[in-house]
């Protein structure tokens, strides 16, 4: 069972046993891969047809519908993880999203990828076009419309909302970025774990 | 010619209880003795696991899949034929399906146009109210009867979902999933309105004489017909209506400017109308849609989300369908808010269709795909057997064994 490498990382901050609520969780790649091998109790919520019918093909509990109404069913810290993988830039109202994911579950994973990457950079000094994101190519016309932002625009916002950042993880391609000091220079991808500064982050259940 | 994929030919069985005490109905009344007819499709395994019990919309039967006559030309399969057999959907040779008819319905079960004991005449409106309750606790009798503890598995379409929804939430312990389809957990006012414009119609026909109209010539027929052509619009969309029929004229060209039936649209309500008067009993139709009426989950415990308190054990697969005005998906989202207050395992599918409410019939590719996929996990998980090989066909097979004749 081999997943795209910053599923991996993912998978790698959620121990044995949660509970773990994915958004937009299209085909359930990710959360086959947690209810297998990690024996997470694993629910989704996916808005597409196709990514449901995948899901429930994989065996796994999700719903359709969008994220906001999805979350508001969950009573408060109903879930060890909430991970928002490579969907943030999508949703309609980021910050509120994020506060409900720091709500329902006890910590709140997400990922994205950077517009701070050199290249990204580079590319609109250079061409004055705006950049698509380095991991996901798709135009700014295109739907579903997408924020950029990068990884210092991300952090700065977690401090405003006092969003307590637990863990940072990020890559250059397939490969972990180490230059850490340098990270929205040169990572394409970052991953986050949040806490809501309220709760304990979440006991291990090894 | 049955095709392969059929269970075949299927004979419909009566089980008969509450012979001796009176079965308590939610209405404070009573029924003495009770039928439910039923029939059964694949084979029970070695500890009773396999069963999904299948329940029934308004007007349906236990006739739920095969066949049960070879003799005309274009024998016409039961209800849910396309869902129910050797690998489909209710893959009967994994499972045991049974399906039942409903109590107050005129398919075998106990009715208005059964006997009444008491007089030895049909009971007509001294049959007493029932409520999906009734139906849902008569079918746990017929499960108790065929000695299974735990079903794997009900579902149902409309008021047939509301059953499903009955059962997980007052008889939680009996089953292990639950799959309600285009329903409600309560019946909506625009519901109870247009099941009472079905009921008017029924009333208005002199020939209904009060319910008493079995020994006479005529039944209410007519009223009958109107309430089921309404019942057949709330079934169709906007859109599935164009689709079929458009502004099409049968057999002119031009308008007559007269009353006669002009319209395609016309002519499939009046042929369905009164096709329906041929098969359907005018006072069943009063109790099954009044049963519907009185069906409110919240009323009976405060809220949804109370009524499934104990049922956070069962796995949910709740499907809706989004051009479905008559149960709109509003219904199964709330429904599915509720299941994950009360922290159940549900999974929800919202299937894009113009077929309106019949999408649940209709939509047979996604619904295969969904249902199978959901019964397969549910095999694994539960770690369901295979029932054991077919042993040579018993033709001598009585009503109290429980499994089906394949042909």
């Amino acid at each position: 069972m081999m997943l795209r490498s910053d599923l991996q990382s993912i998978t790698e901050l959620i121990p044995n046993g949660s509970k773990v609520l994915d958004l937009g969780c299209g085909d359930g790649a990710l959360l086959e891969y947690l209810v297998q091998k990690k024996q997470v109790r694993g629910r989704g919520i996916e808005l597409s047809e196709a990514g449901v019918l995948a899901c429930v093909k994989r065996g796994l509990s999700v719903r359709q519908g969008d994220l906001e109404e999805g979350l508001a069913d969950y009573p408060d810290a109903s879930f060890d993880y909430v991970i928002l993988s490579q969907t943030l830039p999508y949703v309609d109202n980021p910050d509120r999203i994020v506060r409900e994911m720091l709500r329902v579950g006890r910590q709140g994973i997400v990922s994205f990828s950077n517009w701070g990457y050199w290249r990204c950079r580079l590319h609109l000094l250079l061409t004055g076009r705006i950049p698509q994101a380095p991991d996901l190519p798709q135009p700014w016309y295109a739907a579903p419309r997408w924020q950029a932002f990068t990884i210092t625009d991300f952090s700065r916002f977690c401090r405003q909302q006092n969003f307590s950042i637990d863990r940072q993880i990020y890559l250059a391609g397939a490969q972990p970025c180490t230059y850490s000091k340098f990270k929205n220079l040169l990572a394409t991808t970052a991953i986050f774990a949040l806490g809501n500064g309220s709760l304990p982050p979440p006991a291990a259940h090894q | 010619m049955i095709p392969d994929d059929s269970v075949g030919l299927v004979k419909p069985q009566i089980f008969t209880f509450s012979k001796d005490q009176p079965f308590q109905l939610e209405s404070g009344a009573t029924l003495q003795p009770v039928d439910v007819a039923y029939e059964t499709y694949g084979r029970l395994n070695a500890d009773r696991s396999n069963a999904i019990l299948i329940d029934h919309a308004l007007s349906g039967s236990a006739h739920a899949a095969g066949y049960h006559t070879l003799d005309q030309d274009d024998p016409k399969p039961g209800w849910w034929d396309n869902c129910i057999g050797p690998g489909k959907a209710f893959d009967t040779n994994r499972f045991f399906v049974i399906c039942s008819n409903v109590l107050g319905s005129c398919y075998g079960s106990s009715g208005p146009s059964s006997l009444n004991p008491a007089t030895g005449q049909p009971y007509g409106l001294n049959f007493p109210v029932v409520t999906i309750g009734d139906m849902v606790r008569a079918q746990v009798k017929l499960i108790d009867h065929l000695g299974i503890d735990q079903l794997l598995c009900v579902a149902g379409g409309s008021m047939g979902g509301m059953q499903v929804l009955e059962w997980a939430a007052h008889h939680p312990q009996r089953l292990k999933a639950a799959i309600p389809i285009a329903t409600t957990s309560r019946h909506s006012p625009m519901l109870i309105a247009l099941s009472e414009v079905g009921r008017q119609a029924i009333y208005a026909d002199p020939y209904w004489n009060r319910g008493d109209y079995y020994l006479s010539d005529h039944k209410p027929d007519a009223g009958l017909a109107v309430a089921r052509m309404v019942g057949h619009i709330t079934y169709l969309s906007d859109e599935s209506m164009h689709q079929k029929f458009g502004r099409r004229l049968k057999d002119i060209e031009q308008y007559g400017y007269e009353f006669e039936t002009e319209f395609e649209i016309e002519s499939y309500l009046k042929y369905n109308g009164h096709n329906f008067t041929r098969r359907f009993d005018a006072n069943s139709y009063l109790y099954v849609t009044k049963a519907m009426d009185y069906f409110d989950l919240c009323a009976v415990h405060g809220s949804v989300a109370a009524a499934f308190a104990d049922s956070t054990h069962i796995k949910f697969l709740v499907v809706s369908f989004t051009s479905d005005w008559l149960y709109p998906s509003y219904h199964s989202k709330e429904l599915v808010s509720a299941l994950h207050a009360a922290e159940a395992d549900v999974t929800y599918l919202d299937i894009k269709s113009s077929w309106g409410h019949d999408a649940f019939l209709l939509e047979v590719e996604t619904m295969t795909n969904l249902l199978g996929s959901f019964l397969g996990r549910l095999g694994r998980e539960e770690a369901v057997a295979l029932p054991e090989p077919e042993a040579e066909p018993n033709l001598t097979e009585t009503n109290a064994t429980p499994s089906a004749i394949s042909a």
